[in-house]
């Protein structure tokens, strides 16, 4: 009687807790491989697609008339001016490297804990890695001005029989930001060797026969080669989690190194990575809402997926919020008087309206998130993606300028006015971003194919365990 | 074209056989086939599959790979190069010193050497796997095979190579049927004739090998040779700057001056001098009687115009203003006739002059007597004055005149 009661409990309970199967329908080996391949099959684009890709690439074309006119004239093109010598160029760089983060953490962090879901999207944020990480190069690359000289940064013998200095972060920066897009770039491109064999042998014109084969590099999918190839995806997972972690730290030390009022904080590595976390994941949410309706992939990235992925957004918004009221506390705590201003000043200077705007998007938007309904509605966590990737442009803002503009001497205090220049440029690495992705979703496995076939169902051995 | 010709020239050479192919339908065939195969005692075979199955390893027999040694020591050794640049660059090569701080101290070092260790065996790892997978292989015979195109889609292969010395046609394609293959063919491998490198191919590497070295040997020879030109300039960014230089016209401005003059009417801190009766000793457009109502009279401006006195004036007009200083005398030995002989500060015409007056000839000077307003500061013009007055009076005053508090000293 008691077991009986005890049983039908557990069963419920069970059923309660039971979740949904991480690709849904009675799917097949050759239906994953014809979702896929068949957005990148298809003889014409989706509607629209030329459209979307013309204008993102009129923006990226923007982008690279500017750069260019900035390098015949200089730096000044930008609006910063004594005393805000870092701007907008440091603000879209710190900006775009974090949101990169989000796709090392799904690929590599989530492989090592085992997070299956994780299979449906690593490709999609990998890529957007990838991408994050070109448009937050460009920036410190025109940054340092006369960019024939960019050599500088590295270890390379030159004329004047100088090295860099190793004890500077901005240093450490290069070697982190580089080493980040080498390993991030490798891992993306060595898990998409099987699904651009997939591509080769289904690929029916000679020219992508060719294309997809050379990439492809002879992959044979054979099990000797499989056996080494998981070997070295997993190397290469725990070598970029800690990695992902060392990045934002680094670029957070080109401030917390410094000595400038509201930088100086021993904070900010954990709060940066967790913004970057935040950030990132809610860019996913912004790529993959539409992406997942436009090209017919619901069954394969489900409500599930993006469900847990609000909750990363969660977590990760409540961590940036605590920062933000650890950092006032310690302002106050820490009994110095600049620390202290330089915190009033954010939250009731000239630049409060950024921060409140930095405040009502990271911290109060993501709160919606208690709710389920909010968690699962695309509609919603969209709007709330497009508020969070704002808010954490605007972090980055309130962070760098306004701690710039005013810092001991009262008489050199200024106003940062950033210029078309700076307008342009912005949207034009939005562009660039947008134009490489869209590239990516025509002519690249936008899902890790052998990955979700690996966790399907069929894919197990029965009574092998 | 080409190609189809040299297909017709060797069209009756036989091609080897490269092995057979068996296709399984699902994960359990190809995973009790593979056990099968390897209980059979074949080496060169292998599994095919779409997405990595769990357990087709121990089923085929496979040992674990060396490749996560490789990857740990090619790490570590990316640490010790960090280590190394850091070190010979900073604190050997050229010390470089920032803030007095240590020239090598591992806190500051550790950011760049993770990054570097990470680097190296991110690569070791990638590179690696290529390596031990025989990747890039462009060609393969299996890859000729239209059926195993779906190796990579959904279905499940077993090759076994001709080369394995187990292998015989007849008996491999038995023991592949028994395994529960659902199709089993011959695999042929290429004829010899294609698997021979082209020839325009060696010519092509070769000259393109032979026109890479010469930007490197111009580069060696610049290296290790002297000139007397300058050094190659690409980007003459800063050979020509609008700066300023002595004798030359500054292109920045329309005046050609390198420097703006002051906003007309500036005066700078502390020229003003307004007071006209205390700089200029003038009261409206008379000379000014008395002093300056900010001066204090005093025993300390009196003895500050004795000793400035002393300094400045007496060596033409003497200690008591009786112009017998030694300049003077000297000027009247010599009789050069140029000499016009000091004013004695006795006289009526002196005696009478307002306090303004004199104030105004010490500051511009009169005949031979130069201008001293350069040398004396206003206040100290004003304690001479003081003391001029003092010694004019000195000279027709008698006893009477004396204070009572003075009287003791004359004694």
């Amino acid at each position: 009687m008691n077991t009986v009661a005890l049983n039908s409990h557990a069963s419920a309970l069970l059923e309660a807790t039971e979740r949904p199967h991480l690709v849904q329908g009675e799917q097949t080996f050759s239906a994953v491989t014809e979702t896929v391949c068949g957005i990148a099959e298809r003889p014409t684009a989706p509607p629209g697609f030329w459209w979307l890709f013309g204008f993102t690439a009129c923006l990226t074309g923007l982008l690279f008339t500017l750069i260019g006119y900035l390098i015949v004239t200089g730096v000044g093109v930008w609006g910063n001016r004594s005393p805000v010598f870092w701007a907008w160029d440091i603000v879209n760089f710190v900006f775009w490297v974090g949101i990169g983060h989000a796709g090392t953490l799904i690929s590599a962090i989530l492989f090592l804990l085992r997070q299956k879901w994780r299979t449906s999207i690593n490709r999609f944020a990998e890529a957007m890695t990838i991408f994050a990480v070109i448009c937050a190069a460009l920036f410190p690359g025109v940054h340092v001005g006369r960019i024939w000289l960019a050599y500088w940064l590295f270890p390379l013998p030159n004329q004047m029989s100088m090295w860099p200095n190793f004890r500077s972060p901005l240093l450490w920066d290069v070697f982190a930001v580089g080493t980040y897009a080498s390993v991030s770039l490798l891992f993306w491109y060595m898990g998409m060797i099987p699904d651009l064999a997939t591509f080769r042998d289904r690929a029916k014109t000679h020219t992508k026969k060719f294309v997809y084969g050379i990439f492809a590099l002879g992959w044979r999918g054979s099990n000797r080669q499989w056996h080494r190839y998981e070997r070295a995806y997993l190397l290469l997972a725990a070598i970029s989690t800690p990695l992902v972690l060392s990045v934002h730290s680094v670029v957070s030390f080109d401030f917390a190194v410094s000595q400038v009022p509201g930088w100086h904080t021993t904070i900010f590595p954990p709060y940066f990575v967790a913004g970057a976390i935040f950030g990132g994941f809610a860019m996913v949410i912004l790529l993959v809402v539409p992406a997942r309706a436009y090209f017919g992939f619901k069954h394969l990235v489900t409500t599930r997926h993006l469900e847990n992925m609000n909750k990363v957004i969660l977590a990760t918004g409540c961590m940036v919020g605590y920062a933000y009221a650890v950092e006032f506390f310690v302002a106050w705590y820490g009994g110095n008087g600049y620390e202290r201003f330089a915190f009033m000043n954010r939250a009731l200077g000239p630049y409060a309206w950024a921060y409140w705007i930095m405040i009502s998007c990271n911290v109060i938007s993501p709160q919606l998130f208690w709710s389920r309904r909010a968690r699962t509605s695309p509609i919603m966590m969209w709007i709330v993606g497009l508020f969070v990737t704002i808010g954490m442009w605007f972090e980055r803002f309130v962070i760098v300028v306004t701690s710039l503009s005013r810092d001991y001497l009262p008489g050199s205090w200024g106003y940062f006015e950033p210029t078309l220049v700076d307008f342009g440029m912005f949207a034009g690495s939005c562009g660039l971003f947008l134009t490489l992705f869209l590239l990516f979703c025509r002519f690249l496995p936008m899902i890790a194919m052998a990955e979700v076939k690996a966790i399907m169902p069929q894919a197990h051995a029965h009574g092998d365990h | 074209m080409s190609s189809d010709t040299h297909n017709d020239m060797h069209a009756n050479e036989t091609a080897p056989t490269y092995g057979v192919l068996a296709e399984f339908d699902d994960v359990n065939g190809v995973i009790a086939a593979a056990r099968k195969v390897r209980d059979a005692g074949y080496r060169k075979w292998d599994c095919h599959t779409p997405f990595p199955i769990h357990g087709l390893d121990d089923a085929m027999g496979i040992r674990p790979t060396r490749l996560p040694w490789l990857t740990l020591g090619m790490g570590l050794a990316g640490v010790a190069c960090a280590l190394l640049l850091q070190w010979w660059t900073n604190a050997y090569d050229y010390k470089l010193n920032i803030s007095g701080k240590p020239f090598f101290s591992l806190p500051a070092n550790i950011p760049v050497t993770f990054e570097l260790g990470v680097l190296f065996a991110a690569f070791t790892t990638f590179f690696a796997v290529l390596g031990l997978n025989r990747l890039p292989m462009l060609f393969h015979p299996l890859l000729t095979v239209s059926r195993f195109g779906r190796a990579t889609n959904d279905k499940f292969f077993i090759s076994i190579e001709a080369k394995d010395p187990k292998f015989n046609a007849s008996a491999t394609i038995a023991l592949l049927q028994a395994a529960g293959a659902g199709h089993i063919e011959t695999v042929m491998g290429p004829k010899p004739s294609a698997t021979k490198f082209p020839g325009w191919l060696v010519i092509a590497a070769s000259s393109v090998f032979a026109f890479g070295l010469i930007p490197l040997s111009l580069a060696a020879k610049a290296r290790f040779s002297t000139s007397s030109k300058p050094r190659i300039h690409i980007v003459p960014d800063m050979d020509n700057q609008p700066k300023s230089r002595a004798q030359t016209a500054n292109a920045l401005f329309a005046d050609g001056r390198a420097s703006r003059l002051p906003v007309e009417g500036t005066i700078a801190m502390g020229d003003l001098q307004e007071d006209v009766a205390f700089y200029q000793g003038k009261q409206g457009d008379a000379w000014l009687k008395g002093f300056p109502a900010q001066l204090t009279i005093s025993d300390a401006l009196m003895d500050r115009g004795q000793q400035r006195f002393g300094v400045y004036c007496a060596p033409c007009h003497g200690v008591s203003g009786l112009s017998d200083g030694t300049v003077a005398q000297r000027a009247e030995k010599l009789a050069e006739g140029t000499w016009v002989a000091p004013t004695k500060v006795t006289e009526p015409h002196v005696i009478v002059q307002p306090e303004g007056q004199l104030f105004n000839t010490i500051t511009h000077g009169i005949r031979n007597m130069p201008a001293y307003g350069a040398q004396i500061p206003p206040q100290d013009r004003w304690a001479i004055i003081l003391y001029l007055r003092a010694l004019q009076k000195s000279h027709e005053t008698g006893v009477s005149d004396v204070p009572a508090r003075a009287l003791p000293q004359l004694n």
